[in-house]
C-alpha cells in the first residue's frame, strides 16, 4: 500500500520541487510551534493575579463620618485609598486652576462622581508608587494643598491632580460609585 | 584551546586512570585551573577579583541553601521567620549575617573585577565574548540581589519591590499589565513573594552556568595580563597550579578577613534600619534607597526630573538606568585603540581615573542620599558625564592618543629588555 502510494504521488511532486518530505517537516515543525505556545501560555498566564487576589478587588466605605476638610485612608487592593472631603476654598481652589495649563489636564468634575465635595483617589504616587502625605490629620499636604509625596517630592492639589515634581500623572481615581448617601462601593 | 607548550595531564593512580578513561573529569579540572592551564607571569592583584568573585558566589549558595531550610516565604510569617533565624536557629544570626554580607563582598568583587577589565581592556577582541558574559552574569546577579533583599518583607523589601516594579510600569501601554503579571496583584504581596523567593533560589545557579560560559570563553584565548601584550612563547607563562592557585588564595585570605569583619563587628553597617520595620503598604519610609550596590543607578533613574519631547521623565530615567549597563554590552566595539591596556594609554588613563572612576563615586553617593535639589544636580551631571565617557570621550581618545611604546613581550616587561651582545 505504501509503496503504491510513493509511486502513485512521489513522483509527481518532485517535478515542481516540493517533496512530500518537505511538507512532513513543516507540518510537523509547525504542529510542534502550536503545542509549544499552547504550553507556554498557561505558564505565563500563571503570573496574573489569582482569583482570591481579584476578589478583594471590591469593597464599600462608609463617608458619613469624615468631616468637611479631613479625609480618611483606607485599603483598596493591598493599596491605600484616600477618601477626602473636600471644603468649599478647596473646591474653589480647584476649580479656579485653569485645566488646559496642567500637565494632565482633568478638571474637578471629570475626577468627581457628581459629587464635588467627596474626591476619591488612589495613595499611590504616579512616579514610583509612594504613599503620598496629606490625608492624616496632621501630614504636610503640599505647596498647592492637596497631597505632597516625600520620596522625590510631587505636589497634587486639592483634586489629586500633579502640579509640580517627577510624577506624570493625576492621582488615579479609582472605578467607584455612591450605594447611598454615605456609602461609596469601590472597585 | 591552549598553548602547545601546556603541561599534560598524566594520571599516575590506576584508578585515576580508569576514571580518566570512563569520565575525564579530573583532566578537565586539571587543564581549567590546574598546571594545565598557562597563564601570563606578570599578573597583578587585580586578577585575584575572578576568583573571588567565584568564591562569593558559592559562599552565596551555600549559605541560602541553609537560610532556605529555615524562612517562610509567606507575607504574613516571612518577616516573623527571618527573627527566627536570628534569634532561635542555631548559628542562624551567623547563616544570615554571612548571607546579607556576603551579597556586599560579592558585589565590591565583582565590581573591581569589572574596573579591571575596563582599566586593562580585557573587554577587546580577542576576549568581547568573555566580556558580553560577564554583562549577563552582572545583570543576573543584579536581579537576584534585588529578590532577594525582597524576601525579609521589611519596609525596605517592600517598597523596593514597589518602586523597582513601578519602574515596568513607566513602559507606554503595556507598562502596567506587564506590572501586575510581574507582582501577580495590584501591589506587592503573597504572590510575588512567593515568586521571588522561587527565582531567587533558581538564578544563582543559572548564574553559576554563565560563570562556567565566562570561564570556558576565557580559556581558548587564555588570560589577559596588565601589559596588555598577548603571550608569545612559553617563558610569558607559568602554570595554573601552583602559581596562581598560591595567589589567588592568599587573596582569598585577605577577602575573607575583610568578610568576618563585617559579619561578626559590623553586620548591620552596609543595611538599612527600616527594614527590620514589618512592611507596612499603608506607609512610606522617608528615605527609599536600595542596597549601596545599586546607588549609582538609582541615582541615574532619579537625574530625569523633566520631560524631554514626547518622552516623560519617568519612562526616561528607566531607560537611562537600563542603558547604563547595556551601554557596556557595545564596549568591545566603541573602544577601538589597538593598545589594550590602560597603562600605556596617558590619554585614556587621565579620563578612567579622574573622569569615570570619581564619576560612578559621586552617583554612589547621590543614589544614597535624600533626593534635594542639589543632589539631583550633581546626579544629572555626573550622569551627562557618565554616558559622554563611553559615547564620546572614548572614542574620540582612542582616535587622537599617542600611545606609550609597548614592551615586546610580557618576559622583558618583567626581566627587562635583554641586554644587547
Amino acid at each position: 500500500m505504501a509503496a503504491v502510494e510513493t509511486d502513485a504521488t512521489g513522483a509527481g511532486h518532485e517535478e515542481d520541487g516540493v517533496r512530500r518530505r518537505d511538507f512532513i517537516n513543516l507540518a510537523a515543525t509547525s504542529f510542534a510551534g502550536v503545542g509549544a505556545v499552547a504550553i507556554a501560555l498557561p505558564l505565563v498566564n500563571q503570573m496574573n493575579p489569582s482569583a482570591d487576589v481579584l476578589a478583594l478587588a471590591s469593597i464599600e466605605v462608609d463617608i458619613s463620618k469624615i468631616p468637611v476638610g479631613s479625609a480618611i485612608k483606607t485599603e483598596f487592593r493591598k493599596q491605600p485609598l484616600f477618601v477626602r472631603h473636600l471644603n468649599p476654598e478647596e473646591i474653589k481652589a480647584a476649580e479656579d486652576t485653569k485645566v488646559d495649563s496642567l500637565r494632565d489636564p482633568q478638571s474637578l468634575e471629570d475626577r468627581t462622581k457628581g459629587k464635588k465635595e467627596w474626591l476619591v483617589t488612589m495613595g499611590v504616587c504616579t512616579h514610583l508608587g509612594c504613599v503620598p502625605l496629606g490625608a492624616g490629620a496632621g501630614e504636610l499636604k503640599g505647596e498647592f494643598g492637596g497631597y505632597f509625596c516625600p520620596c522625590h517630592g510631587s505636589h497634587y492639589d486639592t483634586a489629586g491632580r500633579i502640579m509640580k515634581g517627577p510624577a506624570p500623572k493625576n492621582l488615579e481615581v479609582p472605578e467607584y460609585a455612591f450605594a447611598s448617601d454615605t456609602v461609596i462601593k469601590v472597585g | 584551546m591552549s598553548f602547545p607548550w601546556a603541561n599534560h595531564y598524566e594520571p599516575q593512580h590506576p584508578f585515576m586512570r580508569y576514571m580518566d578513561e570512563k569520565l575525564p573529569l579530573p583532566r578537565f579540572i586539571y587543564n581549567a585551573i590546574g598546571g594545565g592551564y598557562p597563564v601570563p607571569r606578570n599578573l597583578n592583584y587585580f586578577w585575584n577579583f575572578g576568583v573571588l568573585s567565584g568564591a562569593a558566589l558559592m559562599l552565596q549558595i551555600i549559605t541560602g541553601i541553609v537560610l532556605a531550610m529555615h524562612f517562610a516565604a509567606n507575607s504574613g510569617v516571612a518577616f516573623d521567620s527571618v527573627e527566627h533565624i536570628m534569634r532561635d536557629v542555631n548559628s542562624g544570626w551567623l547563616m544570615r549575617y554571612a548571607h546579607a554580607n556576603g551579597a556586599s563582598m560579592f558585589f565590591i568583587v565583582v565590581y573591581v573585577h569589572i574596573f579591571r577589565g575596563l582599566f586593562y581592556g580585557s573587554y577587546k577582541p580577542p576576549r568581547e565574548v568573555v566580556w558580553l558574559l560577564g554583562i549577563v552574569i552582572f545583570l543576573l546577579m543584579m536581579a537576584t540581589a534585588f529578590m532577594g533583599y525582597v524576601l525579609p518583607w521589611g519596609q525596605m523589601s517592600f517598597w523596593g519591590a514597589k518602586v523597582i516594579t513601578g519602574l515596568f510600569g513607566a513602559i507606554p501601554v503595556v507598562g502596567e499589565p506587564i506590572q501586575t503579571w510581574l507582582l501577580g496583584g495590584f501591589s506587592p504581596d503573597n504572590a510575588a513573594l512567593n515568586r521571588f523567593f522561587s527565582l531567587h533560589y533558581l538564578l544563582p545557579f543559572v548564574i553559576l552556568g554563565v560563570v562556567i560560559l565566562h570561564v570556558w570563553a576565557l580559556h581558548i584565548p587564555g588570560s589577559s595580563n596588565p601589559t596588555g601584550v598577548p603571550v608569545k612563547s612559553e617563558e610569558d607563562t607559568v602554570p595554573f597550579h601552583p602559581y596562581y592557585t598560591a595567589k589567588d588564595g592568599f587573596g582569598l585570605g585577605v577577602f575573607l578577613i575583610v568578610f568576618a569583619t563585617l559579619v561578626f563587628f559590623a553586620p548591620n553597617f552596609l543595611g538599612e534600619p527600616d527594614n527590620y520595620i514589618k512592611a507596612n503598604p499603608m506607609s512610606t519610609p522617608a528615605n527609599i534607597v536600595p542596597e549601596w550596590y545599586f546607588w549609582p543607578f538609582y541615582a541615574i533613574l532619579r537625574a530625569f526630573t523633566f520631560d524631554f519631547f514626547f518622552v516623560p521623565a519617568k519612562l526616561l530615567g528607566v531607560l537611562a538606568m537600563f542603558a547604563s549597563i547595556l551601554l557596556l554590552l557595545f564596549l568591545p566595539w566603541i573602544d577601538t585603540s589597538p593598545v589594550r591596556s590602560g597603562s600605556y594609554r596617558p590619554l585614556f588613563k587621565k579620563f578612567f581615573w579622574f573622569g569615570l572612576v570619581p564619576c560612578i563615586i559621586v552617583l554612589g553617593y547621590c543614589g544614597g542620599s535624600h533626593a534635594t535639589n542639589g543632589v539631583v544636580l550633581v546626579s544629572q551631571l555626573a550622569s551627562v558625564y557618565y554616558f559622554a565617557h563611553f559615547l564620546i570621550i572614548l572614542p574620540i581618545v582612542s582616535r587622537i592618543e599617542k600611545t606609550l611604546p609597548l614592551p615586546n613581550s610580557i618576559t622583558e616587561s618583567v626581566l627587562g629588555a635583554p641586554a644587547v651582545a
